[in-house]
């Protein structure tokens, strides 16, 4: 490990996790790590909610009326075309 | 893509039934258009859901979708797959009608940021506490629907789905840097958040 990597400050470290969270290129352990708790933390939680973000799937189904405005709206598009 | 969902992205195999429909369709078939609908309303209305943080915009905005869907469903060559087409074609209708409603939805370069926040680029404070246990789905869609405009749109284009920073940049007219900038804020924002949520369950 390079000694300046693992004199790194907080802010340094925390600028760079932006591009680590997430993302499988990171190399792991960082040595700033192995002595600072806080930026463990961070980093585990931030892991953790880019985890349970992938995790969200499409869940939710639009009200059934709303397929009847759509297709009202379309008739009323279709309609005023015509008209031209 | 940093990720793939449900073949939105990806070339996704052609789906003969999905492909029949298309092709009936794209020469008027009004049938055809419904059943498309219910193949990808509920794909479409949650991001939406998700993008607006509201359920009567997001039923506005999957309208308007859909009405432009049908507009523009002729031109469709099949370069990529149609669920990645209209998927664009979404997120391209969400960002043009927030932006119309004056929402902040590109990222402001880091000095007007802070200064707007009121906060230098120190590194930022910790509570002792850490995220506990696994999050919930409730509570992280809770807390993403809370976030500002500007902060859920880049989670939810680049953390749910699967969109990469310079394409999200392209869309959002910003550079790749401030787009990465902007994600880190948000999920910091959304460990504030989960954390608050959290202690308000332990105490109630």
């Amino acid at each position: 490990m390079r000694e300046d990597a693992k004199a790194m400050s907080c802010e340094d470290f925390q600028n760079q996790l932006a591009e680590w969270v997430g993302s499988s290129e990171r190399p792991a352990p960082h040595p700033h790590l192995q002595h600072c708790a806080r930026c463990r933390a961070l980093l585990a939680d931030l892991e953790k909610i880019a985890e349970a973000a992938r995790e969200l799937f499409p869940v939710t189904d639009p009200p059934d009326r709303l397929w009847e405005q759509i297709e009202s709206a379309i008739r009323r598009e279709s309609s005023s075309a015509t008209a031209d | 893509m940093s990720h793939l969902r449900s073949g939105a992205h990806s070339p996704a195999p052609v789906d003969p039934v999905e492909a029949a429909l298309l092709s009936r369709a794209q020469t008027g078939d009004q049938l055809a258009f419904g059943q498309l609908y219910s193949l990808h309303k509920k794909r479409i209305y949650s991001l939406c859901l998700r993008m607006a943080g509201d359920t009567a915009e997001a039923e506005d905005l999957t309208q308007e979708i859909f009405l432009q869907l049908h507009r523009k469903i002729s031109t469709f060559r099949g370069d990529a797959a149609f669920s990645t087409w209209l998927h664009r074609l979404a997120v391209n209708v969400v960002l043009m009608q927030l932006r119309k409603k004056g929402l902040a939805i590109t990222p402001m370069d880091e000095t007007a940021q802070n200064a707007q926040e009121g906060k230098s680029s120190s590194p930022l404070s910790f509570q002792d506490l850490t995220l506990t246990g696994s999050i919930d789905r409730l509570t992280l869609e809770r807390a993403i629907g809370d976030l500002a405009a500007g902060y859920r749109i880049i989670f939810v284009l680049h953390d749910i789905e699967g969109y990469e920073h310079s394409e999200i940049a392209a869309m959002l007219d910003c550079s790749v840097g401030n787009c990465k900038s902007q994600l880190h804020k948000a999920r910091l924002k959304l460990r504030a958040a989960l954390r608050g949520l959290s202690l308000q369950e332990t105490r109630s």
